[in-house]
């Protein structure tokens, strides 16, 4: 752009005060060696991207291809996983995989949004600022302490919690059979928990820079209809950042799928497919951390094949999330114009 | 008369109620959040923090989880020694991304491209790229691919969309005045992005740069299959198994011997400190940028 610009203006004002006794100078446009090679450098890192995606795609689908080939469709459809008889179908892992994130999502959208609408709408800027950082501070502690602090510390409380919760609404009709016993501390609800921890921060922060491009205008009108400001919020705000929220949740959602340390220390380890949320399961992520390194042959390219499976479910919901995203801030651009 | 104004009463408090509930219900949040942070900073820092002493931080690891003796001297080094060198490559490979999306490609096709790509390698799991590097590098090597740069590899391709994204973001509010300006000197495309542009910028990519090495220095799942298991400090990056503190937290957490969970302990509040120094830090770095 400025190339361009300095090109077309550069000769003018030189015209003008030479008055046209001679033609003027011409300004020299061509671009150097080491311009054109710095270009080139810098798009070469650009291009690094798409290499180590495509790279990732074929080096691991090909290690995983002698377990897709051996297992068939089975892989999605089985869910009997026994090494010894090289059987591996990845069913119970796949459930396992979309409970625990569902679960995670339905214990952060609510404490995500509730600290969203807290740090736009309402927080004084000292408070603001803290709460910020203590988002921050959540959002920067590794996974392996999560884990950690989930299997050493939360696990025997949390079997307490899971019985009492299970003997009060396990005899409800329908919701009942998932509170079922028996209890176990490292379970599909703990996992829950941890990630519904590890992945609130994200969606807070996005929720909340959706909710800060909200135009005063807008709120300042719901004020002055006499709006209380519950129902500025869910007049003004709440319409115009929709689309925003429900991108920043499921980016969330890709992000508690992919988890893996901290789920694969709380889970319990044990496959299985069951409605029961405070019995253990495992899933995707967790038991290719927990096997690979005892793994070998078929067995080994079989938990490659797992990461394989979880990295398209995860392409999916991230690309989800961004069209979301992109849409709903090309519709608030439209609004603002 | 008097019937409908204590209908429009009652109507405005109930509205008022139905405020004050939801602004209770928000306040709510804030301390639900805030719980588990204090509960499990202070349970690392009170279980964790007492082990720390020199000998701890420096010891080579013990050589069975039973024994009470041993530190995680070797896991520290491991965990510098790989995001050192993923650092070193991300860092500079990802800034250079971000020029040529911010200064050169801009809207064209190709930088859309790019930009969603960046998007979608940043939602790649972690462990994903654990076994990308397991398959492209460490198979590669039979037996001696297990090292400190495969470790850093896998967390090189963790942190290069991060901090592609975070530094175009930075170059984008450089003002295009600087730019005119240097460009008006003479001074061609290259001179003015690395003398005026990047400088510039420079604040805001060191802090999301450190936030980026937080992240990697944390994690366990790319170096689970790629670095191997050491017990004794290896500072050379290309030979030989290594150990990071993650993995040994994952590998203790575990053991039935309380000896193994303390030595877990002290290495969680360990890393704990290092990434939390790190996002702090970053804090400070971005604060300044902004108040200059």
């Amino acid at each position: 752009m400025a190339d361009l610009t300095m090109q077309a203006s550069a000769p003018e004002p030189s015209a003008s005060r030479s008055a046209g006794s001679r033609t003027p100078r011409r300004v020299p446009t061509r671009v150097g060696i080491g311009d054109r090679s710095f270009r080139m450098l810098a798009l070469l890192a650009g291009v690094l991207v798409l290499v180590i995606l495509a790279l990732i795609v074929v080096s691991t689908t090909n290690q995983a291809l002698p377990a897709f080939r051996h297992m068939g469709l089975r892989f999605f459809t089985s869910s009997r996983w026994a090494p010894p008889e090289d059987e591996y179908g990845a069913l119970s892992f796949i459930y396992g995989t979309a409970v625990v994130s569902v679960l995670a999502l339905v214990l952060a959208v609510p404490v995500s949004l509730g600290l969203a609408v807290y740090l736009s709408e309402i927080a004084p800027a000292k408070a603001r600022s803290a709460v910020i950082y203590a988002i921050d501070l959540l959002a920067a502690v590794p996974s392996v302490v999560w884990g950690l602090w989930g299997f050493l510390v939360l696990r025997s409380p949390l079997q307490d919690f899971y019985q009492r919760v299970s003997d009060l609404l396990s005899p409800l009709p329908l919701v009942g059979r998932l509170f079922d016993g028996p209890v176990s501390g490292l379970s599909f609800a703990t996992a829950g928990t941890i990630l519904a921890l590890m992945i609130t921060p994200i969606i807070t922060s996005l929720s909340r820079e959706v909710m800060d491009t909200v135009p005063a205008a807008q709120k300042e009108a719901a004020w002055a209809l006499g709006s209380t400001r519950w129902e500025m919020i869910r007049g003004a705000v709440w319409p115009y950042s929709r689309g925003g929220i429900i991108g920043a949740v499921v980016l969330g959602l890709g992000r508690a799928m992919g988890e893996t340390i901290a789920v694969a220390l709380v889970i319990g380890s044990s496959g299985q497919i069951t409605a029961r949320l405070f019995a253990a399961g495992d899933a995707l992520p967790s038991q290719i951390a927990n096997q690979f390194n005892e793994s070998e042959g078929l067995f080994r390219s079989a938990l490659i094949a797992l990461g394989v499976t979880l990295f398209f479910f995860t392409i999916v919901v991230n690309l989800g999330a961004r069209a979301l995203i992109a849409r709903s801030s090309r519709h608030v651009q439209g609004v603002a114009r | 008369m008097s019937a409908s104004r204590t209908a429009a009463a009652d109507n405005v408090a109930r509205r008022r109620r139905v405020d004050l509930l939801a602004t209770v219900a928000v306040h709510a949040t804030v301390l639900v959040a805030a719980i588990p942070l204090v509960l499990l900073v202070s349970y690392v820092t009170i279980k964790g923090a007492r082990m720390i002493s020199v000998s701890f931080l420096t010891d080579p690891l013990p050589l069975s989880a039973r024994r009470k003796s041993g530190g995680i001297g070797p896991a520290i080094v491991g965990t510098l020694l790989c995001t050192a060198l993923a650092a070193a490559m991300a860092i500079p490979l990802g800034v250079l991304g971000a020029v040529y999306l911010n200064e050169y490609g801009k809207t064209s096709r190709t930088a859309s491209a790019l930009r969603f790509l960046a998007n979608v390698l940043a939602g790649v799991p972690s462990i994903v790229m654990g076994l990308f590097v397991y398959t492209v590098y460490v198979l590669r090597f039979q037996g001696s691919g297990r090292n400190a740069f495969a470790g850093a590899l896998a967390l090189a391709c963790l942190m290069l969309p991060i901090i592609i994204r975070s530094s175009e973001e930075m170059l984008r509010l450089v003002p295009d005045n600087l730019r005119e300006a240097s460009m008006a000197l003479g001074a061609s495309r290259s001179r003015t992005i690395l003398t005026v542009v990047l400088p510039a910028a420079l604040p805001g990519i060191t802090s999301g740069a450190m936030l980026a090495i937080a992240r990697a220095a944390g994690e366990t799942a790319p170096v689970l299959f790629t670095i191997g298991y050491a017990t004794k400090a290896n500072w050379n990056p290309f030979s030989g198994p290594n150990t990071t503190l993650s993995q040994f937290i994952f590998g203790n957490a575990g053991q039935p011997f309380p000896a193994a969970v303390d030595r877990a302990w002290g290495a969680a509040f360990t890393l704990i400190v290092l990434v939390l120094v790190l996002t702090i830090g970053s804090r400070v770095v971005a604060a300044r940028f902004a108040s200059r």
